[in-house]
C-alpha cells in the first residue's frame, strides 16, 4: 500500500488515502473488488478543485496515461471524427493527436489536462455550452467497471439511464474504463475571437443574454472585475467566436498546434501574493487591455480556451494555504441574483483573481449533471480568508432560493442540504447507483460530506 | 474531514461540561458542520451549555454520549459508540480534567489516584482509541488540552503537573507515531486559565479566559503547528523557566 496525501486543484482539505496508480484492467478489478470499507474512487488528473478524486482512508485509482500523442490508447477514424479513447487519456494529448487531422474536442474546460473519464465523470463544459452541450452529449459510448468487476458498455441508447447516471456521477457508479467521442470538425488550428469590453453589469447581461447576439457564436464567455464599484460595478470584458475558416488563415500552417508551457509557479509562493490590491491592480491592466471598440482578431487554441495552462502549477499561486472555486448557475431571469452576489463578495472584500460569467444553454439527461438554462458564475478566492465559511453559507442560500445550485466538480464546501435543493433528481440518481453499485464500493471525500452514495450500505 | 474553508464536519468534545471546551465548540461551530457529539459525566449541563449554537445553526446535529472520565477502560467502548452515532470523528477535543487543588497527598496518597485516571491514563486509552479510528479515516485531529503546569512540574500541585507532563509527552509522541496517516495531534499549553475549575485561586501572570484559549485553538487548527501555547508569550517565559538550574528554579516565588 502506498498511503498518500491528496487534495484536489485547490489544494485544501488534504486526506490520506491507498493510491493505485494502473491502468489495467485487471489491477483496476482486483483493487475494486479487495477494498476496504472505506471504498474506491477514480481520479484523473486531480483538476476537480475540491474533494471528488479524494477518499480518506479508502483508496484512489489513478488513471492517467502518458502524456504521449503516439503512445495514448485511442483509436481515431480521421474521416468520421469518431474517437475512442482510454479514460486515462488527457485532452491534452488528445488535442495534440487531432488537431493536426482537422479535428477538435466538442467541449473543452479551461484546462486540458482532464481525463477523458474526469471529463464525463464532471459531465464538463466549456465557453459552447449554449451552443453544443456539455461533454456527455458528445459521448457516443462508454465502458464502465462496476463494483462486482463487471465490465458493461452503456450508452444513451443501451441503457440510458446507467448511461446518464455516470455522466456528471463523479465517478460513484463505476469506474469509467474507456469512451467513444464523436469529435468536432474544424478547418483551422485558429480561433476567430471577437473581443468586447463591456463597461457595467447591465451591459455584461445585454450582450450576453437578452440582446441574442450570442446564440450566434459557438463560445462565448465574460470575464468579470468583481472588484469594479459603484458606476462600474460588473464591468467585463466578452470574447466569443468560433474556429476560424480556411479562408482566415495561411494555408501551409492552418492545422498548427504547439501547446507549450511556458513558465512554471514556484513551490515558495508565500500566502497572501493574490490578495486585495495585487487582483485589483491586475483587473484594472486586464480591462484596459482590451480593446475600447470592438475587435475581431484571430487566437491560437491555447490562448483562446487554456490561458491558465500556460503557467504549470498555477493553482501554488494561492500560497499553502489553497484556495477555492465557487460556481453557481441561477435561472436566465435571476440576473438580480447574480449581481447581489457580486456585490456582496465585492463588499466582503473578496478578490477574485478569475471571475467568468456565462450563459449556458439547456440541460441534458443526466440527473446529477450542472448546466441547466441561466447563468453560471465562477470564482476562486483564497481559503484562507476570515470569514468566508460564513459569506459562503449565505451566498448558498441566495442561490438556492433563486432555484439555482453548486457545480459539484469545483465545490469544496456546501453542505448536504445544498445539494439536495438543488439537484432536485438527486433521489433518481441515488437509486440508479444502488442499482449498479451492488456492493457498496464507491465513496469519495465529496460523497461523504454530500451524503450522495448511503454510506452505511458497505460491504 | 474538513470542507476546503476549513471547516470540520463532525466534531466531538470529551468532557462535555468543560468550559473552555465549550468556549472551543463556540468558536468552531461554523456553517458546513454537521454534528457535534458532547461526551460528558453530565447530559443536562452539557446541552444546556451549548444551547444557543443549537439554536443558531439549524443544520447541526447535537449529540450526547454519557462517560466515566476515570474509566480507561471504558474509553474504547466509548469511542465506537460515538463513531456510531455520526460516522466519522474529525476533530476530536479532550478537555476532560481534574485539578484537586488544597488536597494533601502526604495525608491521603491514595486521592491523586482518581487525578492520574482521569488526566493521564484514561486519556492515554482515549487518544489510542481515537487515533486507531481517525487512521482508518485517512484523516482526522486531535486536541488535547495539556498545560504549562506539565512543562517544568513545580511544589504546590506536584500530581496535577505530572499528569500534564505525562500527558503532553505522551501526545507528542503519538502525532510522531501518526504521521503520515492524515491525523494529527494539536497540544494546546494554556498557562493559568480563569475558570470553575481555578475559581478562588490566585491569579498567575499572563492568565488568559477560556476564549482565549479557543480563539488560538480555532486558528491553530488550520495550520501544520503541533503545539500552540496560550498566551503565546509563555512559550519564550518556558523556555527560560525549564532550563534554569535546579538551585535557582526552586527560588524563584512561583
Amino acid at each position: 500500500m502506498t498511503m498518500q496525501r491528496l487534495s484536489g486543484w485547490g489544494r485544501t482539505a488534504w486526506t490520506v488515502a491507498d493510491l493505485i496508480h494502473t491502468t489495467d484492467v485487471d489491477e483496476i478489478r482486483s483493487a475494486v473488488t479487495q477494498s476496504n470499507e472505506r471504498g474506491v474512487i477514480a481520479r484523473g488528473l486531480g483538476r476537480s478543485y475540491g474533494a471528488a478524486s479524494q477518499n480518506a482512508g479508502g483508496a484512489v485509482l489513478e488513471l492517467t496515461a502518458e502524456n504521449d500523442p503516439m503512445g495514448i490508447d485511442a483509436d481515431f477514424d480521421p474521416l468520421t471524427g469518431v474517437l475512442t479513447v482510454a479514460s486515462s487519456v488527457s485532452i491534452d494529448a488528445i488535442l495534440r493527436m487531432c488537431v493536426p487531422q482537422g479535428w477538435f474536442i466538442p467541449v473543452t474546460p479551461g484546462t486540458r489536462f482532464v481525463t477523458v473519464g474526469g471529463a464525463i465523470a464532471s459531465d464538463i463544459h466549456g465557453k459552447n455550452h449554449h451552443f453544443d452541450g456539455s461533454f456527455g452529449q458528445h459521448v457516443l459510448s462508454i465502458t464502465v467497471m462496476l463494483s462486482s468487476g463487471e465490465v458493461v458498455d452503456l450508452s444513451p441508447q443501451q441503457n440510458p439511464a446507467w448511461f446518464w447516471a455516470t455522466v456528471g456521477g463523479m465517478g460513484l457508479t463505476g469506474v469509467i474504463l474507456s469512451a467513444t467521442i464523436s469529435m468536432l470538425k474544424i478547418e483551422t488550428s485558429r480561433v476567430q475571437v471577437e473581443t468586447v469590453r463591456l463597461e457595467n453589469f447591465d451591459a455584461v447581461c445585454a450582450a450576453m443574454g437578452s440582446d441574442g447576439v450570442d446564440d450566434d457564436f459557438r463560445y462565448s464567455v465574460c470575464w468579470i472585475d468583481l472588484l469594479a464599484t459603484g458606476s462600474a460595478m460588473g464591468r467585463g470584458v466578452l470574447t466569443r467566436g468560433d474556429h476560424a475558416p480556411a479562408s482566415a488563415v495561411a494555408k501551409e500552417d492552418s492545422l498548427a498546434y504547439d501547446p507549450r508551457l511556458s513558465v512554471s509557479a514556484p513551490s515558495w509562493v508565500p500566502n497572501g501574493l493574490l490578495n486585495k490590491w495585487s487582483i485589483k491592480a491586475f483587473n484594472e491592466a486586464w480591462y484596459r487591455k482590451a480593446p475600447s471598440k470592438n475587435h475581431v482578431g484571430l487566437e491560437s487554441i491555447p490562448a483562446f480556451f487554456h490561458p491558465l495552462d500556460g503557467v504549470n502549477r498555477w493553482n501554488r499561486l494561492y500560497g499553502k494555504q489553497g484556495f477555492i472555486q465557487y460556481q453557481f448557475i441561477v435561472p436566465l431571469d435571476r440576473t438580480d441574483v447574480l449581481r447581489k452576489v457580486i456585490e456582496k463578495f465585492s463588499a466582503a472584500g473578496v478578490a477574485s483573481f478569475l471571475a467568468v460569467l456565462k450563459r449556458m444553454g439547456v440541460q441534458n439527461d443526466a440527473p446529477m449533471s450542472f448546466p441547466t438554462e441561466g447563468w453560471t458564475l465562477t470564482l476562486d478566492m483564497a481559503a484562507g480568508i476570515t470569514g468566508l465559511a460564513e459569506l459562503l453559507a449565505d451566498v448558498d442560500e441566495m442561490v438556492l432560493d433563486a432555484g439555482g445550485r453548486h457545480y459539484l466538480a469545483k465545490d469544496s464546501h456546501v453542505s448536504a442540504n445544498a445539494v439536495r435543493r438543488g439537484y432536485p433528481r438527486l433521489d433518481e440518481w441515488m437509486g440508479i447507483q444502488e442499482q449498479m453499485d451492488t456492493q457498496g464500493v464507491w465513496r469519495s471525500d465529496l460523497s461523504r460530506r454530500l451524503g450522495l452514495v448511503d454510506h452505511r450500505r458497505s460491504k | 474531514m474538513k470542507n476546503g474553508v476549513g471547516v470540520a464536519q463532525n466534531i466531538v468534545l470529551f468532557g462535555g461540561t468543560s468550559e473552555i471546551g465549550q468556549a472551543i465548540i463556540h468558536k468552531v461551530v461554523k456553517p458546513g458542520v454537521s454534528h457535534v457529539v458532547l461526551v460528558s459525566r453530565d447530559i443536562d449541563e452539557a446541552e444546556s451549555q451549548i444551547a444557543d449554537v443549537a439554536e443558531k445553526y439549524s443544520d447541526l446535529d447535537i449529540h450526547h454520549v454519557k462517560f466515566d472520565a476515570a474509566d480507561a477502560a471504558s474509553m474504547v467502548h466509548v469511542v465506537a459508540e460515538v463513531a456510531d452515532e455520526i460516522g466519522d470523528i474529525d476533530v476530536a477535543v479532550i478537555a476532560q480534567g481534574v485539578l484537586q487543588e488544597g488536597v494533601d497527598y502526604f495525608a491521603n496518597p491514595e486521592a491523586l489516584v482518581s487525578v492520574a485516571d482521569v488526566n493521564f491514563s484514561a486519556t492515554m486509552v482515549l487518544m489510542y482509541a481515537l487515533a486507531a479510528r481517525m487512521r482508518t479515516q485517512g484523516y482526522g485531529k486531535i486536541v488535547l488540552l495539556s498545560s504549562v503546569a506539565g512543562e517544568r512540574v513545580r511544589k504546590g500541585n506536584p500530581v496535577y503537573g505530572a499528569t500534564k507532563a505525562g500527558i503532553d509527552g505522551f501526545a507528542l509522541a503519538l502525532d510522531h507515531e501518526l504521521e503520515g496517516s492524515g491525523v494529527s495531534i494539536l497540544v494546546v499549553r494554556p498557562g493559568f486559565v480563569t475558570t470553575k475549575m481555578t475559581k478562588g485561586m490566585d491569579k498567575a501572570p499572563f492568565s488568559t479566559d477560556a476564549n482565549g484559549v479557543a480563539s488560538a485553538v480555532a486558528k491553530a487548527l488550520n495550520t501544520s503547528r503541533k503545539v500552540i501555547w496560550v498566551p503565546g508569550l509563555l512559550q519564550y517565559m518556558f523556555f527560560v523557566l525549564k532550563n534554569l538550574p535546579i538551585s535557582i528554579w526552586r527560588r524563584l516565588p512561583l
